[in-house]
């Protein structure tokens, strides 16, 4: 098991680095001169050279790439274009308003994922069954940047029961956990959790079937246990799995979030990303790739690792 | 394929039917694949003939007709901002949004499976490391990686096409390494190897027919993601840009009309869901008339 836990830290290490190699060379990727931003059109040319130096674009790119790199994890992402702030508290002040929604999302998710699941694999080919699996393929066919203004149609314009934009009350400064503040938060979870109930009812689904169709469930039965006590054993033999599916979803609503965000206005990575994209202010694109795609890898290496845990029937070489 | 092999062993009397003639059998028995195959049809006649369908120009504009509702005499699904007829502009939409989100499944299916298959096929030192290159890319969520590879290129058909196969490749290529791996130790393809053919004749002859078949089954299934995604890059900005029809860039400049006429705003989204989901249930209804288990 430790012997485990040491080979995935091991693997995910050359992962990382690749992941900052993408994101470095985000920059490069860029058309144009890097500091055409920063610099006024009529700089003079010894200006422009002393920018070149200061920012290190006179070096060979691998030289770049480590001094940003050594940088980065530091916690130093550069200062962004448009605010001069630096990246890294502007990332974080988003990143945390991201994580809240994404996590309630993923809880929305989680809970109607399991309830869809479980009812569509005890009444299999039932009138349910096919009403869940209907609601899965619409879970993740549906773009979820339309449901979102979808929901701001009916519930903000027509019925006036839910603002439609914005992540807190006017003139509001950070988050309380009281109606105020997450009556923003309702319409953008709901929206946010389709995707995630969708994929959690398939995953559940499958694992009950799976289980009620095994023969120690029918030993069980004919031991004359309850059908109480049976779906406690279900339970626990899908339980590592559709929490593994639950962790990984909470990975992919941070960094898939951007679409949603943007409807609605929430202060988090997704609309910073927004105008890093249209303010061309590259140190703030490169870093909020960089923390949510960091964000994720060690995500999914906690996943796996905890389901390992979790799970006694996975022995993994 | 695997078919044809059992017929040069062993010729039956009657012929019987191939495997893809199987396939296309049992779908066309399938009234849910036929019901959104006809769907999937008749918008890929609009992408073809819109010019020919629309019922007025999709480009003109009117000031005095803007905003008209879902209804209105001479806009039979009400007019845009810019008072252009909304069902000329959704059925000409029809060609870039299919364009936008089938093209980069296509180059990827190629990409991809080139990629998947060399390195399934020759293993070892190559695989480790094609397939830790394609990790990389595998790390980042989708959404995330086409918005920060087409907002670091800038706006526009082309890289959004670009960042869009570079999201899929590895995803492609996963798969095609997989079922690759599966296959190169057959023994039939020992015999190829035994027969004396090359690598690259054996990957034609033995490989591909036994490989290409789950890997298209998987692109068929991205088509439906890949489709709200090339929209999505349109609703930000980042794809097609105005005056052309496209219903992510639609659904984009329509939204600050979800006051006055949110049902008319609403209405290219609509069509972006029901090109996703015929997809989607296509590629479903496919993969169980091939029997293949995911």
């Amino acid at each position: 098991m430790g012997a485990y836990v040491v080979r995935r830290l091991l693997l995910a290490i050359p992962i990382m680095l690749g992941v900052a190699l993408v994101c470095f060379m985000l920059v490069h990727l860029a058309p144009g001169d890097p500091l055409v931003s920063v610099l006024p059109p009529d700089a003079s040319q010894e200006l422009r050279a002393q920018m070149i130096a200061a920012y290190g674009f006179d070096k060979p790119l691998p030289v770049q790439f480590f001094h940003w790199l050594w940088h980065a994890v530091q916690g130093d992402l550069g200062t962004s274009i448009a605010t001069s702030r630096p990246v890294f508290t502007e990332v974080m002040t988003a990143a945390i308003n991201s994580l809240r929604l994404a996590a309630l999302a993923t809880l929305i998710g989680f809970f109607f994922g399991c309830l869809f699941g479980f009812v569509a694999g005890y009444f299999q080919d039932t009138w349910v069954d096919k009403l869940a699996s209907a609601f899965s393929v619409f879970g993740v066919s549906v773009p979820h940047y339309w449901l979102g203004m979808l929901l701001v149609i009916v519930f903000a314009s027509q019925l006036y029961w839910l603002p439609a934009t914005g992540g807190g009350p006017m003139g509001a400064e950070g988050w309380a956990w009281d109606w105020d503040h997450l009556q923003f938060m309702v319409l953008p979870a709901i929206t946010l959790s389709v995707i995630p109930t969708g994929i959690i009812a398939r995953t559940v689904r499958a694992l009950v079937a799976d289980t009620l169709g095994q023969e120690f469930i029918v030993g069980l039965r004919a031991k004359g246990m309850t059908d109480y006590a049976i779906f406690w054993h279900v339970v626990k033999n899908a339980a590592p799995t559709a929490l593994a599916v639950m962790g990984l979803q909470l990975g992919y609503l941070m960094g898939g979030s951007i679409l949603v965000e943007t409807v609605f206005a929430w202060p988090g990575t997704g609309l910073l990303l927004n105008s890093a994209i249209f303010q061309r202010d590259l140190p703030l694109l490169q870093g909020t790739i960089w923390v949510l795609a960091l964000f994720f890898v060690l995500l999914n290496l906690g996943v796996d690792i905890l389901q390992t845990l979790l799970d006694p029937r996975i022995k993994r070489a | 394929m695997t078919a044809d092999l059992g017929h040069n062993v062993a010729p039956p009397i009657q012929t019987s039917p191939g495997y893809w003639t199987s396939v296309g059998a049992r779908l066309v028995r399938d009234p849910i694949a036929l019901l959104v195959g006809a769907v999937i049809l008749a918008l890929v006649a609009m992408a073809l003939f819109g010019s020919w369908l629309a019922p007025s120009d999709p480009y003109a504009t009117s000031m005095f007709k803007r905003l008209q509702a879902i209804g209105t005499p001479g806009y039979p699904l009400g007019s845009d901002e810019l008072g252009r007829d909304m069902l000329s502009r959704l059925i000409l939409g029809a060609r870039l949004s299919l364009f936008m989100g089938i093209t980069p499944v296509l180059l990827a299916f190629v990409i991809g499976s080139a990629i998947g298959i060399v390195a399934g096929y020759a293993g070892g030192l190559t695989n480790t490391l094609i397939m830790r290159t394609v990790d990389v890319f595998y790390a980042f969520p989708s959404v995330l990686l086409a918005i920060a590879l087409s907002g670091a290129m800038g706006a526009g058909i082309d890289n959004a096409l670009l960042s869009l196969t570079l999201v899929f490749v590895p995803q492609i290529a996963r798969v095609a390494e997989s079922v690759t791996t599966q296959v190169r130790n057959r023994d039939y393809i020992e015999a190829a190897r035994a027969s004396g053919a090359s690598a690259f004749t054996i990957i034609r002859t033995q490989v591909l027919g036994n490989v290409l078949g789950p890997i298209f089954v998987f692109a068929t299934g991205l088509i439906s993601v890949s489709m709200i995604l090339a929209s999505g890059l349109s609703f930000l900005g980042l794809g097609v840009r105005p005056p052309e029809p496209e219903w992510g860039l639609m659904l984009n400049t329509l939204r600050t009309a979800i006051y006055t006429q949110p049902w008319v705003a609403a209405l290219p989204g609509l069509m972006i869901f029901i090109t996703s989901i015929s997809f989607n249930i296509l590629a479903d209804r496919l993969r169980a008339a091939m029997a293949i288990r995911s």
